[in-house]
């Protein structure tokens, strides 16, 4: 039973109720605004846990000790799923980075919720439209559909890594030039796959380009401009 | 996404063996499907083991094949020389599925291992005997545009989805697998199977399998293949219907051939039928418009698929006339 004395009361419900641990935080932001049905609520429910908790210890102190023994492994077991994070070493645009995470965290959500580069866009969130796209030692992937616990001692490149101080990337001003792009919200990942187009030598021709960039999706329909951009560059012959 | 346990494996083939004795645990290569699955709640595994640490990258001629390892990446196959010179079959039909980033991210042992795109599989507020064994299947009666011509059961009409596996079934590859009862071999177009009664099952590995590599015996087919994918958009889409074709051509004449379908069935759906009708045929457009009606005969449609006969005839002929083109 030791595990209960640092466990507060809140904890145990989740034990029995194991929704997600952001319910809880949401839980006891709540219970500290001064509102005073909220508080009621909260109350009755505060009563209604002491019940249920009471009928449980009141069943553990009945129970043979080993089966006791086994059910408290059980709920260690889901402690510890809970509070599990994974320590990561990974370098973004440069700067190295050592962090602990969940497992569950994709590569987007690291970088743009944890390491605040929200640069990289979140659009579709199922690897469909390709605004998530970033350079993992080098190669372009969708970091919505990368688990960045699996990330280990990986090298990226995003939108926010390509300017060098002051002066833009060739496919950045390219893309300002032809006017690739209306809203935006796609142009992050248009503009780190054309790159990666043009490095992976599939820029020859307009077609190529068009097929190569299919991932990417643009609803303005700016593509045209889009393919200007990336030709422009790839003719450009720089290094990119 | 229900949060979970991660394992890196990074030592030897032994290690994941013995680590995927766990209950609820699952490999995970390039994620691509998995992730996926797994943010739509349609798959909740305990425990994830990334093997992408494991020596199974690399593509290998030996003599009288090529082994390709099962954490090959997707376009790394594509576009490796020697794939595209001895397997071009191969090589165009991986180019034909998703997209640069999916294939860069995508092996070659997930693609076989990735579900159906079926929308009923992955809405989990709807019936699918797939996910949810016999709670039903939404599709028969419901939304089958994409849903399956051949080989389909009362339980399940989805389709498999993969353009790779239509070309390997159609080059006679064989799957390399290993598991706690040892290593085994399976032949690829034994490697799906069909829904019947238990369409929660996808292919024939048994629990714990780990798919090592694929092997393709050499072959004629060099010049004259073609992977044609009928889709609703030019790039970036499932097939509605494809077409894997290979010939081996001796003055016009077609001394070997091989065709498979994809977007018809549960499995690459390999048309033997048809191969056996054209060996030995003179090329021209009427025998293979025969070709493709005689694969047609057999096809079941559920409403919204009916277009897929003509479709699939239409492709079958105009696939093997542009291979015999090349």
């Amino acid at each position: 039973m030791n595990f209960i004395t640092f466990c507060d009361l809140r904890l145990l419900n989740l034990l029995e109720y194991p929704s997600d641990f952001a319910n809880l935080k949401i839980d006891r932001m709540a219970s500290k605004k001064n509102n005073p049905k909220e508080v009621t609520e909260n109350d009755s429910n505060s009563r209604r846990d002491f019940i249920k908790k009471s009928g449980l210890f009141t069943a553990l102190a009945f129970t043979p000790p080993s089966l006791v023994m086994a059910s408290e492994n059980k709920w260690d077991e889901k402690i510890a799923e809970y509070l599990e994070t994974v320590p990561l070493s990974i370098e973004v645009n440069g700067k190295k980075h050592n962090l602990n995470i969940e497992p569950r965290t994709t590569l987007l959500d690291l970088l743009r919720e944890q390491l605040q580069l929200t640069g990289t866009k979140k659009g579709c969130d199922h690897g469909q439209c390709g605004a998530c796209t970033v350079h993992v030692n080098g190669t372009r992937i969708l970091s919505c559909l990368t688990l960045a616990s699996m990330q280990q001692n990986a090298e990226v490149t995003t939108i926010e890594g390509l300017a060098k101080g002051k002066k833009l990337h060739p496919m950045q001003e390219a893309f300002i030039k032809h006017d690739g792009f209306q809203c935006g919200y796609c142009t992050p990942g248009q503009i780190m796959s054309g790159i990666a187009c043009i490095k992976e030598g599939h820029a020859n021709s307009r077609e190529e380009i068009r097929e190569y960039m299919s991932g990417n999706i643009c609803r303005c329909g700016a593509y045209h401009n889009i393919v200007d951009a990336i030709t422009e560059v790839k003719e450009g012959g720089k290094e990119l | 996404m229900k949060n979970f346990q991660i394992i890196r494996a990074l030592s030897s083939r032994t290690a994941v063996t013995n680590i995927s004795k766990e209950n609820e645990a699952m490999f995970i290569a390039g994620g691509t499907n998995l992730v996926d699955l797994m943010k739509k709640n349609v798959v909740a595994p305990d425990k994830l083991i990334d093997i992408n640490g494991l020596d199974l990258k690399e593509i290998e001629f030996v003599k009288g094949k090529v082994s390709i390892g099962a954490l090959a990446k997707n376009s790394q196959v594509a576009e490796d020389v020697a794939i595209k010179e001895k397997h071009p079959l191969l090589s165009l039909a991986l180019a034909a599925g998703a997209s640069q980033q999916i294939r860069h991210m995508a092996t070659v042992g997930g693609n076989m291992l990735q579900k159906t795109r079926c929308s009923y599989y992955y809405n989990t507020d709807m019936p699918c005997n797939k996910r949810t064994p016999k709670s039903g299947c939404g599709a028969i009666g419901g939304s089958n545009r994409m849903h399956a011509i051949f080989g389909a059961s009362d339980s399940c009409i989805a389709v498999h989805p993969s353009d790779m596996c239509i070309a390997l079934a159609a080059l006679d590859a064989q799957v390399l697998v290993e598991g706690p009862k040892g290593k085994r071999q399976i032949k690829f177009t034994d490697f799906h199977r069909l829904p019947g009664n238990t369409p929660e099952k996808d292919n024939t590995l048994e629990a714990k399998e780990l798919i090592t590599s694929v092997e393709i015996p050499d072959h004629n087919f060099t010049k004259n293949v073609h992977y044609l994918k009928v889709r609703d958009r030019t790039s970036y889409a499932f097939a509605l219907v494809s077409v894997a074709a290979a010939l081996d051509l001796k003055n016009n004449v077609i001394n070997d051939v091989r065709l498979a379908m994809g977007g018809v069935a549960h499995k690459p759906w390999r048309l033997t039928e048809a191969e056996e009708f054209l060996k030995g045929k003179t090329v021209s457009e009427e025998v293979f418009r025969q070709a493709g009606d005689l694969a047609m005969k057999g096809a079941r449609t559920y409403g919204g698929n009916d277009f897929k006969i003509t479709l699939g005839a239409n492709t079958i002929t105009e696939a093997l006339t542009i291979a015999a083109s090349k």
